[in-house]
């Protein structure tokens, strides 16, 4: 074979495959890591965390704000200390509260802040006071039974 | 004493005799292979030089195998388009089809079926053409040359599979997803915005994706390596280049699926 077709084809192979390349990062995937240096980190401490993960999402209004980045227990206050990482572009006042929801009935679990009124902001190592645990079903569901069985008793 | 007479002759002695022979073979063979692996590296100095050499091989590796790759991406995808969608809809998350077709694609399908398929249509021909090439003894007629017949007829082969494997299993998983497009958006009709969007969502770069490539990578190393070697040990005989080149396929194959086990345990294991 011609030497110039064949480096043709090579090169035409190579470009489709850059190209598939580009294909799956920039329209099929998204990074979902918020870089260290545009961001700041607050902590949070939770009674119950239920399934929550490292990376999951941290929305407020619906709209993803930053991903969690730590989540430890502290052997002191038997807590668990979840840490926040916020991007740089979202600044929430000192009083903002963080809640635990899950997406849908099945879905993922992820941190729901709702801002405060305060007038100064969150810094980096900041922590949230006001918080609230995630729904466990099991409770849920002994308190329905709990309340149910109340209900039927005979007076 | 009747017992030490026999013991000399005894089919107990001959077979324990074969199963230390073979043992000792397979031990040798791997060996090789090893020290093989290292030459191949070590003389891969003339395949970068002399680059035409390379472009050549990645002619022949590479694109060659573009149809067979491309069309069996197009059909896995489709499948995954119609199967997955048949599932979801029982739990009414057919917008959820984007994120299925292209997280199976991304992280196993693409590597893995794109793996195999080179390593039978690839790899098989690599394995092939070394072997004819030593029983022909044109290997040792460019040693008489004081032609290094690594650094001028393997390295080259080596890189080009590898640096055309990675290349492969992304037009594997791209062609894949747009099967997966085809069947799900334009003839069963989910949402398009939705079938997009989550899949944007759901697919991570750092952790889908160069997952993926890191693998592609692996294997096309795995492949190469075993193809070459099968070829350059295999016995110079028509026989024998046949019987390499199924060795070839089988062990690649074999090596392909062990090795994923072991790179999806180490890259998804710690991870949710």
């Amino acid at each position: 074979m011609n030497k110039t077709v064949l480096d043709l084809w090579v090169g035409l192979f190579v470009i489709a495959g850059i190209a598939a390349l580009l294909f799956l990062a920039l329209k099929v995937g998204s990074t979902s890591v918020v870089s260290v240096a545009n961001s700041y980190e607050v902590v949070a401490r939770f009674d119950n965390i239920g399934g929550l993960k490292p990376r999951a999402p941290i929305k407020s209004a619906g709209v993803v704000v930053g991903r969690v980045a730590d989540i430890r227990f502290d052997n002191e206050t038997f807590e668990a200390a979840v840490t926040l990482r916020l991007d740089n572009r979202y600044a929430f006042p000192k009083d903002t509260a963080a809640a635990i929801m899950t997406s849908g009935l099945l879905g993922e679990q992820y941190i729901g802040l709702e801002a405060g009124g305060d007038s100064r902001m969150l810094k980096d190592q900041d922590q949230l006071f006001i918080t609230q645990s995630a729904v466990v079903l099991e409770n849920l569901i002994g308190r329905f039974m709990y309340g149910q069985a109340q209900e039927g008793a005979p007076q | 004493m009747p017992m030490t007479c026999d013991w000399e002759n005894s089919v107990l002695k001959q077979s324990i005799e074969n199963l230390g022979n073979s043992a000792l073979q397979g031990v040798r063979r791997i060996g090789f292979a090893a020290r093989f692996f290292v030459a191949v590296l070590l003389h891969s100095g003339t395949a970068f030089r002399r680059f035409g050499l390379t472009i050549r091989e990645m002619y022949f590796t590479g694109v060659l195998s573009l149809i067979i790759i491309l069309v069996s991406g197009l059909f896995v995808g489709m499948v995954l388009g119609l199967q997955g969608y048949e599932t979801l809809q029982t739990y009414g998350a057919e917008e959820a089809l984007g994120v299925l077709v292209a997280l199976s694609l991304v992280r196993e399908l693409g590597p893995v079926v794109a793996a195999l398929l080179f390593a039978s249509r690839a790899g098989s021909a690599i394995t092939a053409e070394i072997g004819l090439m030593k029983a022909t003894e044109q290997l040792s007629a460019m040693e008489m040359m004081a032609v290094d017949p690594i650094a001028r007829v393997v390295a080259p082969r080596f890189w080009a599979g590898v640096i055309s494997m990675p290349l492969l299993a992304a037009l594997f998983s791209a062609m894949g997803i747009f099967g997966g497009y085809l069947v799900g958006v334009q003839l069963i009709g989910v949402d398009e915005g939705a079938f997009w969007s989550q899949m944007k969502s759901a697919v991570d770069l750092e952790r889908d994706i160069l997952n993926g490539v890191i693998k592609s990578v692996v294997f096309g190393v795995a492949i190469t390596t075993i193809a070459l070697f099968e070829g350059y040990d295999a016995p110079p005989t028509a026989e024998g280049v046949s019987g390499a080149t199924t060795r070839t396929v089988v062990a690649s194959s074999l090596a392909v699926l062990a090795l994923d086990f072991v790179l999806t345990a180490f890259m998804f294991r710690g991870l949710n």
